[in-house]
């Protein structure tokens, strides 16, 4: 697999792309594209289907219909080990912060390296830094706050330097000063090149965002993406 | 193929990367230790008991085989010509080592368990026994009767053929018996571990979910828990082979003391069975966690 994106390949490419739970659409005929180095976020209520989304660009979830294509290569033709190798290229942020709980926060950070076979980095100690997490490096998922799980999350998603950051809901479970934090070191994050998407329901989060940077807005409505106009 | 003899290779050498990223598991791990322990001391009785029988069966074999009877049934005013032609047809018989003609004591002794001390067998109209002891090579027992049907029709050779077709017979059974209970075990192995590994893999669905979304492939999550999996059926089995030793070994000093289980316990090279079997059983459970590992997680996303 190529590990780096062609200068005008698209990260993520969706063409009338569905999906289904049985007889139930959850999402229909979506077709965007998310360009390297690029910020989005993603909106809509709740319910809309903005995780689902999220599982389909990641392949945790397969289209019904379409195609959904990441680094230029369709999903639904991938083997599952060409699936797992993708999702290194790819930093994934819960609203959940899912941790193996008998790990240490550092163990966790470093899950994607351990998997992919790859010792720690030696900025480990600068992403600690960098999240603000230097102090619970030995600490146990369940002895931290939520802005810490959350911040956790982001290093856990970085340690690989990854192309593209998906978060879904980052801030939902964290206070405004908090999501704040969260939401400079992602865009400090697109500045050094790294495709961002955001899911989110938090309208001010967006509009601070947009206050900084050149953001795209992407609206769930009636099952389908469009992209949102200035109105936000 | 080659992925497989890695895995033994990290298996052997040790994989600290996959094992540390799944939590230890209580019940599972003494649930598997438990059964290979147990399997394991049943199957060092059933091969015990296999090379056992093989071991009887040939001694029987080999003793029977020692000797053959040849009965000499004329009248008794022509037997003693019937006894000399016998003899001259067989020591001109190839593979007859030597003859002897049993005297009247001889046989009269011979029948004192079945007719008693008290019975006058003088009056009865007896043959004559000749003992036949063949050469190392053996005589042909076919060819021998065509000759005795010849030359001296009141001769019928016995070469024990009627005894130890049964008892070859009953030692293969035995043989096929204890195979039957080494697959049965083997099956149960198989069965046991599965279940097992199919217990911790749904006990840790987050774990991996989680590693499953930062990239692992179904090869590394399956590592760690084949990995704990084998060495756990190599531990149990081998408490399992110890704890039957000793009973065996138990058994069969008390059966020598009383004269009989002579032949059962483990002898000379049988004894690299207890070191084969508990690596039998991590090669079982290897397979056995593998094959259920990858399984589950095609079924999980």
């Amino acid at each position: 697999m190529n590990a780096t994106i062609e200068r005008d390949q698209n990260v993520i490419e969706l063409q009338a792309a569905s999906y289904s739970y049985g007889h139930t659409a959850l999402l229909s005929d979506m077709s965007f594209s998310i360009e390297p180095g690029s910020f989005h976020f993603l909106t809509g209520p709740s319910g809309a289907g903005k995780s689902t989304l999220l599982k389909l660009l990641y392949a945790e979830l397969l289209p019904s219909e379409g195609t959904v294509s990441l680094f230029g290569q369709s999903v639904d033709q991938m083997s599952r080990d060409q699936i797992a190798f993708l999702r290194r290229r790819i930093g994934l942020v819960h609203q959940n912060c899912d941790f193996l709980d008998h790990l240490s926060m550092t163990e966790n950070i470093c899950l994607p390296l351990t998997v992919a076979g790859q010792s720690a980095r030696d900025d480990l100690d600068q992403l600690l830094a960098w999240v603000g997490l230097t102090h619970r490096a030995d600490a146990l998922p369940p002895q931290l706050s939520g802005g810490e799980r959350q911040r956790a999350a982001l290093a856990r998603a970085l340690i690989q330097a990854p192309e593209v950051v998906l978060a879904d809901e980052p801030t939902g479970n964290i206070d405004w000063e908090m999501s704040q934090r969260l939401l400079t070191l992602l865009i400090e994050l697109n500045k050094m090149g790294t495709t961002v998407l955001i899911a989110t329901h938090d309208l001010n989060l967006i509009r601070l965002a947009k206050s900084e940077i050149a953001v795209r807005v992407l609206r769930i409505k009636d099952r389908q993406v469009q992209f949102a106009g200035s109105d936000l | 193929m080659k992925s497989i003899f890695a895995e033994i290779r990290g298996l052997l050498i040790g994989d600290t990367r996959a094992a540390m990223v799944v939590p230890p598991t209580g019940f599972t791990a003494y649930l598997t230790i438990f059964s290979t322990a147990t399997m394991a001391f049943l199957g060092i009785f059933a091969v015990v008991m296999a090379l056992s029988a093989g071991r009887v069966a040939d001694r029987w074999a080999q003793e029977l085989a020692k000797s053959a009877t040849v009965l000499v049934t004329a009248s008794q005013d022509q037997m003693q010509d019937a006894v000399a032609a016998t003899v001259r047809v067989l020591e001109t018989t190839a593979g007859v080592g030597s003859i002897r003609v049993l005297s009247d004591d001889e046989q009269r002794d011979l029948l004192v368990p079945w007719f008693g001390p008290d019975m006058p067998v003088d009056v009865l109209p007896l043959p004559q026994l000749i003992e036949v002891i063949p050469t190392s090579d053996g005589f042909d027992p076919e060819g021998l009767r065509l000759r005795l049907q010849g030359e001296a029709p009141d001769a019928i050779l016995d070469d024990h053929g009627r005894w130890q077709k049964p008892l070859i017979r009953a030692a293969q059974r035995l043989r096929l018996f204890s195979l039957f209970c080494l697959s049965l075990i083997a099956i149960t192995i198989i069965a046991v571990v599965t279940l097992a590994a199919k217990a911790a893999l749904s006990a840790n669905a987050k774990t991996i979910h989680v590693l499953r979304l930062v990239g692992a492939t179904d090869e590394f999550v399956a590592k760690a828990f084949v990995r704990r999996f084998t060495l756990r059926a190599i531990v149990g089995a081998a408490v399992g082979v110890i704890m039957g030793i000793i009973a065996i070994m138990l058994l069969s000093n008390a059966g020598k003391a009383a004269g009989f289980l002579t032949d059962f316990g483990l002898m000379g090279i049988n004894w690299l069975w207890p070191l084969i079997l508990p690596l039998l059983f991590g090669l079982l459970a290897f397979f056995a966690t593998r094959a259920a590992a990858l399984r589950l997680l095609r079924e999980l996303t």
